[in-house]
């Protein structure tokens, strides 16, 4: 049986994927124990949660620059919030989340119903919240509760040296949480359909600025929600934390398979791009001669190939507007 | 205005607009137009480009608000804010341009916005058991999971309309359907017509093409200015009575067959021979003469190699083999650019996407290929491109309230004879139509027409492809027929007429 077309950019990062995790086990023999996946999927926890926000957003045809700032954002805000007003972390962490999703919804509703590219909205929201970052605070502080050294010292061990740790579950479950809202509803699939070809989704009923509004919403409480996660696993806040997440974030919706133009991808993909970008950078840290560039070069490289694999698939299409979405 | 004849009911009245009035700034673009569609009917709304009839459809549909007169469905006035409100009451439309989604599966476009779901949670099983239902309707089967883009124009035009017909549709609007589809597809796009008609479906049929108005509808009603001319029995209307109506003037000189001794041309003999020209895969070899004062037409099926062939002599594709001559000095082609240079035009049977640059003015326009030929290091004075471009719009009779009015906003006509306009600036020698008439009104037609054939007096080669045989016919000093990716016949003088081009095609 013939291969659905739209799995091809994901068959191609599963096999990027198991090409570089082969690889890493055919080097190092260290690579093949359930110690560097946990880490893998620790370490990444807060890129993938942010990047599956950033997949809804590519899906629809937008881009979010504001990620990498909210993540900074919300750990200063729940720092201030812990160390200056006595708050627990929990629900600190809860008003950091519904900030970071209304400050998302408002560029959403700017988006959508003043018709202006998304690109710019989020760089004002860039710049806007970092800059907010150092008003409430200037520098790096740690934030101290019993809560937090609970949630980096909660581990659930996995066969072989490895565990799983509280920001790897967190993602997983959001990760989860990703593919049911884009799959298996209605708000998911109008995401698509947006992407795909506004204009046309237009005719087909669409709630399309409902839609975009909440696109941008949930991409700011997925990176709120990845803030508080970077916030517990450093358990410090720092103003200038995160400088370039959103572009990280972008790479792994892409390498995962995700259409920049919009309307085709998997959360999953995403999930698999991250993953990549983490075995690339440990890959590099194994070898130990390299310098840590290489993974930007890497990273470029197979940005490269994805992005005309996409164009290769897409100019098969017929009926496709030109420059849809 | 006409008399309208008041037809027997072939069955109640499901959709009816009294008095529809939309006002534009500075144009009416409909006025006081009467408007009633049976259950069981096909009814052909008919008119020339800027008659009204788009703008009737999109009053009916909630696109415009209208600004007068009132919208009935099934006895309830309705008032509908965009087309998901009109499909939500039961009328549902296809557009000319298939308006779905193309990166979704072919079950999702049909089924978005109303999929089955089980605890707020899309149940697919269900809603693909749905799709599969809606496709059977038209007795479509293909697989519902691969992307929509990757199946045909003509089967995305289907499964635009088993969506709309799942919607449990009253009122079913294709506004120019038939436009991108081949002569099978249109009959299957007629048996389905007419399956929903059996059902009970009230269907409104716009499209340019006269004999399909007769192959199948039952009603026509004809609008001309945004005003109603009337509305006809299809049966008893005649076609060269349909087409006063549409034109509000007789037209005999379409058919007029130009001969080879009535051209005028008497300057130099300029030659262009192409010979063997080809591409694998893409077409075979072909070889063609054209003279300067002389129109050539390149006749055959749609996919036959037509629109091949002018890409290859204009250098959109590079050909593998094969060369082409002027005066007997080889012309390299490796782009449009050096086709250009070498004073070739291209008229590209897509307008919309290949010809026009829909933002930029009617002057701009214009100006594209004299410019392009000059190179960007010698701009054109304002002031000369400005004369030039009001001399082209007084010479074409281009409907444009001046030259700075972008091109996407004029009529389908005039937006091909402001490419027209743009080669005639350039004076090319051989300017390729492709499909010069395609989705323009009779009106305009005629205008096109005429024009190619004053082009030819002047001293231009023209080379043109058409589906339309009559037109072919009509104007062309020598024909070469097409069929498979291979040139298999060529006529001249007396042999050109309709029963020998389609017996070159058939044979």
């Amino acid at each position: 049986m013939k291969i659905n077309e739209r799995f091809y950019p994901l068959v191609a990062t599963l096999a990027v994927l198991a090409l570089l995790y082969g690889y890493g086990i055919f080097e190092h023999r260290a690579f093949s124990d359930t110690y560097v996946l946990g880490a893998l999927l620790t370490d990444n926890a807060f890129l993938i949660i942010t990047a599956v926000g950033m997949t809804f957003v590519i899906l629809s045809g937008g881009i979010d620059l504001s990620v990498g700032s909210m993540i900074a954002f919300v750990g200063v805000l729940m720092a201030e919030l812990v160390t200056g007003f006595g708050m627990h972390p929990v629900l600190a962490a809860v008003i950091s989340i519904i900030v970071g999703s209304a400050f998302g919804a408002l560029m959403g509703v700017l988006i959508a119903k003043f018709d202006i590219q998304p690109f710019i909205i989020t760089l004002a929201g860039m710049f806007f919240l970092r800059g907010m970052c150092f008003l409430i605070n200037l520098d790096s502080v740690p934030i101290d509760h019993s809560f937090v050294s609970e949630f980096s010292g909660f581990k659930i061990p996995l066969p072989g040296r490895g565990w799983l740790t509280a920001s790897a579950v967190l993602m997983i479950l959001t990760v989860i949480g990703g593919i049911i809202i884009a799959h298996y509803t209605r708000f998911g699939r109008n995401v698509y359909a947006i992407g795909g070809d506004r204009q046309s989704a237009e005719l087909l009923g669409t709630p399309v600025h409902a839609t975009i509004i909440r696109v941008y919403a949930l991409s700011g409480f997925f990176s709120a929600l990845s803030g508080v996660v970077f916030a517990f696993y450093t358990a410090s806040a720092y103003p200038l934390a995160a400088v370039g997440v959103e572009l990280d974030a972008i790479a792994a919706v892409v390498i995962g398979g995700t259409l920049l133009t919009g309307g085709m991808g998997f959360v999953i993909g995403t999930f698999f791009g991250g993953i990549i970008m983490g075995v690339i950078q440990t890959l590099i840290a194994f070898d130990g001669s390299l310098n840590s560039w290489w993974t930007k070069i890497m990273i470029g490289a197979l940005l490269f190939g994805f992005i005309v694999l996409q164009r290769l698939i897409t100019r098969s299409f017929s009926g496709m507007r030109a420059g849809a979405g | 205005m006409a008399q309208a004849t008041q037809p027997q009911q072939t069955g109640k009245t499901v959709l009816s607009v009294r008095g529809a009035g939309k006002f534009f700034p500075g144009v009416k673009a409909l006025q006081d137009v009467d408007f009633d569609l049976h259950e069981g009917e096909i009814h052909a709304l008919l008119g020339e480009n800027g008659a009204g009839k788009s703008t009737l459809i999109k009053v009916i549909t909630g696109v415009h608000p209208r600004d007068a007169g009132s919208v009935t469905l099934n006895g309830t006035e309705i008032h509908p804010n965009h087309p998901g409100d009109a499909q939500a009451l039961g009328i549902s439309t296809v557009f000319q341009e298939v308006n779905l989604i193309p990166t979704l599966s072919v079950a999702e476009n049909l089924m978005l916005e109303r999929q089955t779901r089980k605890f707020g949670l899309i149940a697919w099983k269900k809603t693909d058991e749905d799709a599969k239902a809606a496709l059977e309707i038209l007795g479509l089967d293909i697989d519902i999971h691969r992307p929509l883009g990757s199946y045909s124009v003509a089967i995305q035009q289907l499964v635009a309309i088993a969506r709309a017909v799942a919607l449990d549709a009253r009122v079913l609007i294709l506004d120019e359907p038939t436009a991108s589809l081949d002569a099978e597809e249109i009959k299957s796009l007629f048996r389905i017509m007419r399956d929903l008609k059996a059902k009970g479906l009230g269907i409104v049929f716009v499209t340019h093409f006269l004999d399909q108005v007769y192959a199948v509808t039952d009603r026509i009603t004809v609008l001309r200015n945004g005003e109603l001319v009337g509305t006809f029995v299809t049966k008893e209307l005649e076609q060269i009575d349909l087409i006063n109506h549409m034109l509000g003037h007789e037209l005999a000189e379409v058919s007029a067959h130009r001969h080879q001794d009535e051209g005028n041309y008497t300057g130099p003999k300029r030659e262009i021979q192409v010979k063997n020209l080809g591409k694998k895969r893409v077409l075979e070899p072909v070889s063609l003469d054209l003279q300067a004062g002389e129109i050539v037409g390149l006749a055959g099926l749609l996919g036959s190699g037509r629109t091949e062939l002018s890409e290859l002599i204009f250098g959109t594709q590079r050909a593998d083999s094969g060369l082409v001559f002027m005066d007997g000095e080889p012309v390299m082609l490796r782009s449009p650019r050096h086709a250009i240079r070498a004073g070739f035009g291209l008229c590209p049977e897509d307008r919309k996407q290949d010809g026009i640059v829909a933002e930029l003015s009617v002057r701009e326009n214009i100006m594209l290929a004299l410019q392009g030929r000059r190179g960007w290091l010698r701009p054109i004075p304002r002031a000369e491109q400005q004369q030039l471009a009001d001399k082209m719009i007084k010479a074409l009779g281009i409907a444009t309230p001046d030259s700075e009015k972008p091109v996407g906003q004029l009529s389908g006509g005039n937006q091909q004879k402001v490419i027209l306009a743009r080669w005639l600036v350039s004076k090319p020698l051989l300017l390729i139509l492709d499909e010069p008439t395609r989705g323009i009104d009779v009106g305009a037609h005629a205008d096109i027409i005429k024009l190619i054939k004053e082009l030819c007096d002047e001293g231009l080669a023209l080379l043109v492809a058409s589906s339309e045989l009559d037109e072919i016919v009509a104007f062309a000093d020598r024909v070469a027929v097409m069929r498979d990716r291979e040139k298999v016949s060529e006529l001249t003088g007396a042999e050109i007429t309709q029963e020998n081009i389609i017996e070159a095609i058939a044979r």
